[in-house]
């Protein structure tokens, strides 16, 4: 809460300064602005800027590594039996003594030692905290005062401002390389973990995944299988399965709307489509396990069919639904995009419309098509709330779409919710599922990008 | 090139007369079977559409017809005497007494009077848990607020068990073995009983709109998830737009074309179609592992939807700034503005209606995701309702996935009905979306 009210305070103080510096500058000027270099205003957000940002710098990096330090301190103070305990039973003593702080549950007895070094953690804490406030509103002023002081006619305000600006505008276009780059390196450092533990060869080629790892060694029936081709094989599976649902409905829809429908169909139905593309897809996951699975099983429980009742058909033809409107709106622009002078070629050769469709445009849009198949098909695979809820939990080797099978993403989910210790080959697993995810998605995405890209100037 | 052959024209003509005779014969003969290929096409196209529409129909009339019966919810009326004995001995009124009276044992005595044939412990029982357990919450909260209330007779409605609430709204089959059935004979005596008194009805069921989870379906409510979900939007919207806004301006107007913004550019278009569960390990790794921020936070929720829906507003963006003709610029250039006041002025104000619906629609796919929201724990049991961006709550979506799970009948509505719910959220935030593209779009 303090931390709160400082930064209220220090953009309290920004805005004085912005309000003083444009005043200064309306002085400066002699009341005629046309003497100064730049509008009033950008005086004012100089100081404005030189006011805040250095302040909120400092209080970033203090409240970065505020907790790190003062708990270095604190076990340096420690007694000595203490720091000697080694530095898992360390970690526990000091988690307990921040427990003690923040007035949590202490998991052990409270000694006399905990207590005080819980005091001096505290007092440190407050040290920290007072010596954050002083040192940010004395650089708040200071260099607001100082910036005040510097204004003068030909001072060049506007420039500042804009190349602050523009280093802002840089710093955010960057973060998407950021993101990328934090996805990669949290996926990989945890994968290189999971395979000190268990060898990439068993990983990728091996037949049985059961990771349940014994807590205790003599435990039976947890010896933690990771071998992921089941997984993969019950991705391939169910998204297959979404492709033959998708791409049939997805493409001859697209086709009938752009080559064959009036303006009237066109208004509605496509907007209609695109509800399908905007529903939650854990919405899709409720509606697979509730009424899609029970009708698949009761109906293949007629026809004399055994079936799982969390069969890979329910999952992967709730899926396909879900990416109807994803191949129809890529196909539909890629169709359109095919110059009508083809057409009116197919045409004056005397080609049925079905001709032209499937001789000329659809051969011709086939690279944009392909491109938005290959897109739906890492959509397929990345896709989570469906199969967690329609697909099964048990890895299971088959190609009956009739069974229960399990995938990557519903793996991940079920070894990384609930309580996790981030040192079990159990947890990391789903770090380096991760990383395959990712990148067999990227590759998926490149390719299909570039496919498109390449088609798309191919008729520009 | 023809005029070779001149010598013989006679034959030539006779020649071409008799080939394009054979021609259209040819052409005619195949004719039925390429029109009907043409029908079969074209009712290809029409089964799809057909099939996408009954698809949407399916899902549609599923999720209603199970949930319209959520926004009701069966009452049934006690006359409870607050006996002063039970709830306040000592006759001082105290807070704290008063909270932690037995008002189980009212409601107990109250059902006890009202079937006073009921006297075997088991039957006492069966009795009880017609009755929800909201019941003497409900009773203590008038109490606590109204202590006058004391010595008195209070009249209320008070929620019933979830299993008379499914059989109330017909969703339990009376004529099944007792045995299957979650309510027993003396069970549905007792209700036909009230129900001939008009002691117990079906009334709008609030609580589903004020309070947060519970294990009780009757008591279950959305509120909770409601709230979480807009502090996580919140901190969405306030870090997605104002960086993705910056983003989009400085590649499509201020960045050189380099190599660095052309990786830029492919990074962008890539993270837009990366599994969204992929950012929750992000967040996972990141957020709560390396900067230990506290788990299961809108706040959290927000940064890892911040990443995922910026490709979109980014995007959105660009395209809207593209739009600006550029003779916009060229003449706030042309008075004197700099670059970045042309933008700021001209360009930016006219881009804003691409921008904001770019934004709603990123706001709308945030607001209907669950998967990366699990792997950062947003998925606890949490009852409270959520004060602040640091309190541990859940999301509208999540709560869906948790109530899908749970065995309860009951909860199988009220899912139904939450999913209403946040469908006409999205709903409307895309008809605003379309609302704003047609009113303030313009074509140069």
């Amino acid at each position: 809460m303090q931390a709160f009210t400082l930064i209220i305070v220090l953009l309290m103080l920004s805005s004085v300064a912005y309000y003083l510096g444009r005043k200064r500058a309306f002085a400066v000027a002699q009341g005629n602005i046309r003497k100064l270099h730049s509008l009033p205003l950008y005086y004012g957000l100089y100081a404005a800027i030189w006011c805040g940002i250095p302040a909120l710098l400092i209080f970033a990096v203090w409240s970065a590594f505020e907790t790190t330090i003062i708990t270095n301190l604190v076990v340096a103070d420690l007694p000595e039996h203490i720091r000697s305990l080694g530095p898992d039973r360390l970690n526990l003593v000091v988690n307990d003594i921040k427990n003690l702080v923040s007035g949590n549950i202490v998991s052990s007895e409270i000694s006399p030692e905990m207590q005080a070094a819980a005091d001096h953690y505290r007092h440190l804490q407050s040290i920290s905290h007072w010596l954050l406030v002083v040192i940010a509103l004395a650089i708040a002023v200071g260099g607001g005062s100082f910036m005040l002081t510097k204004i003068k006619t030909k001072q060049r305000a506007r420039n500042a401002v804009e190349s602050f600006l523009t280093i802002v505008l840089i710093a955010c276009s960057s973060i998407a390389i950021l993101t990328t780059i934090g996805i990669v390196l949290s996926v990989l450092f945890e994968s290189i973990r999971f395979f000190k533990a268990v060898p990439i060869s068993e990983f990728i080629f091996g037949l049985t995944w059961s990771p349940q790892t014994a807590i205790r060694a003599d435990q039976v029936g947890s010896s933690g299988a990771f071998g992921a081709v089941p997984l993969f094989t019950g991705t391939l599976l169910i998204s297959f399965i979404a492709m033959l649902v998708a791409v049939p409905i997805g493409l001859m829809s697209a086709i009938y709307l752009s080559e064959y429908a009036g303006p009237k169909l066109r208004a509605t139905v496509k907007p209609l489509l695109e509800i399908l593309a905007g529903i939650p897809t854990v919405v899709y996951g409720f509606f697979a396990a509730l009424i899609v699975a029970p009708f698949i099983r009761d109906a293949g429980g007629i026809l004399g069919l055994d079936v799982a009742s969390e069969s890979a058909l329910a999952a992967g033809l709730v899926m396909g639904i879900m990416i109807i409107p994803f191949v129809s709106s890529l196909s539909d622009d890629v169709i359109n995009a095919v110059p009508q002078s083809l057409r009116d070629g197919a045409y004056g050769l005397g080609a049925t419309q079905s001709e032209t469709i499937r001789r000329v445009i659809f051969p011709a849009a086939l690279p944009g098509i392909v491109g938005g198949i290959l897109l739906a098909v890492s959509r397929a695979i990345g896709e989570t709330m469906i199969v967690v809820m329609a697909a099964g939990l048990a890895a299971n080797l088959t190609a009956n779409p009739l069974e229960a099978v399990t995938t990557v993403t519903v793996q991940i989910v079920t070894l990384l919710t609930g309580d996790q210790e981030f040192d079990s080959p159990k947890t990391l697993a789903a770090f380096a599922l991760g990383l395959v995810l990712f990148t067999v998605t990227l590759v998926l995405n490149v390719i299909a990008l570039h496919v498109v890209r390449k088609y798309r100037e191919q008729y520009e | 090139m023809n005029n070779t052959d001149t010598p013989n024209t006679n034959t030539a003509v006779d020649d071409v007369e008799l080939k394009s005779r054979r021609t259209i014969e040819i052409v005619n003969r195949g004719l039925a079977k390429r029109k009907a290929a043409e029908r079969r096409f074209r009712f290809y196209g029409k089964l799809a559409i057909f099939m996408g529409m009954v698809f949407l129909a399916v899902l549609f009339t599923s999720i209603v017809g199970n949930g319209y019966s959520a926004f009701v919810q069966t009452y049934v009326k006690l006359d409870v005497y607050i006996d002063p004995q039970i709830v306040d001995p000592q006759g001082e009124r105290d807070q704290e007494v008063l909270s932690g009276a037995n008002y189980g044992g009212l409601v107990k005595s109250t059902l006890r009077s009202m079937f006073p044939e009921v006297k075997s412990r088991r039957d006492k029982k069966a009795l009880y848990s017609l009755v929800s357990n909201g019941a003497s919450y409900d009773i203590r909260q008038r109490v606590m607020e109204n202590p006058e209330l004391i010595g008195q007779t209070l009249s209320l409605w008070v929620p019933a068990d979830d299993d008379v609430d499914m059989l109330m709204k017909g969703k339990m089959d009376r004529d099944a073995p007792e045995s299957d059935r979650r309510l027993k004979d003396k069970q549905l005596m007792w209700i036909d009983q009230l129900a001939e008194q008009n002691l117990i009805e079906k009334r709008f069921n609030t609580t589903f709109f004020t309070a947060g989870d519970s294990r009780d379906p009757e008591l279950a409510g959305i509120w909770g998830a409601a709230v979480g979900s807009f502090l996580t939007l919140i901190v969405t919207l306030a870090l997605s737009f104002p960086i993705g806004v910056a983003a989009a301006v400085y590649l499509e107007e201020f960045a050189p074309k380099n190599r660095l913004t052309d990786i830029i550019e492919v990074n962008i278009n890539n993270l837009a179609a990366v599994p969204s569960i992929v950012f929750g390990l992000l967040g996972l790794a990141v957020f709560i592992n390396f900067f230990g921020l506290p788990r299961s936070a809108p706040l959290i929720g927000g940064l890892v939807l911040t990443l995922m829906t910026l490709p979109t507003i980014i995007i959105a963006s660009r395209a809207a700034l593209k739009s600006v003709p550029p003779s916009i610029r060229e003449a706030a250039l042309g008075v004197g503005a700099s670059p970045q006041q042309a933008m700021i002025y001209h360009v930016l104000p006219l881009a804003m209606p691409g921008i904001l619906t770019g934004t709603i629609i990123g706001m709308a796919q945030a607001l209907g995701e669950t998967a990366p929201l699990l792997m950062i724990g947003m998925v606890a049991f949490i009852v409270d309702i959520p004060s602040g961006v640091f309190d541990p709550s859940t999301v509208l979506p999540v709560q869906i996935f948790l109530w899908a799970d749970s065995p309860e009948r009951a909860f199988v509505e009220r899912t139904s009905a939450a999913i209403m719910v946040l469908l006409t959220f999205l709903i409307a935030m895309n008809a605003l979306a379309v609302v704003l593209r047609k009113r303030f779009e313009r074509r140069w």
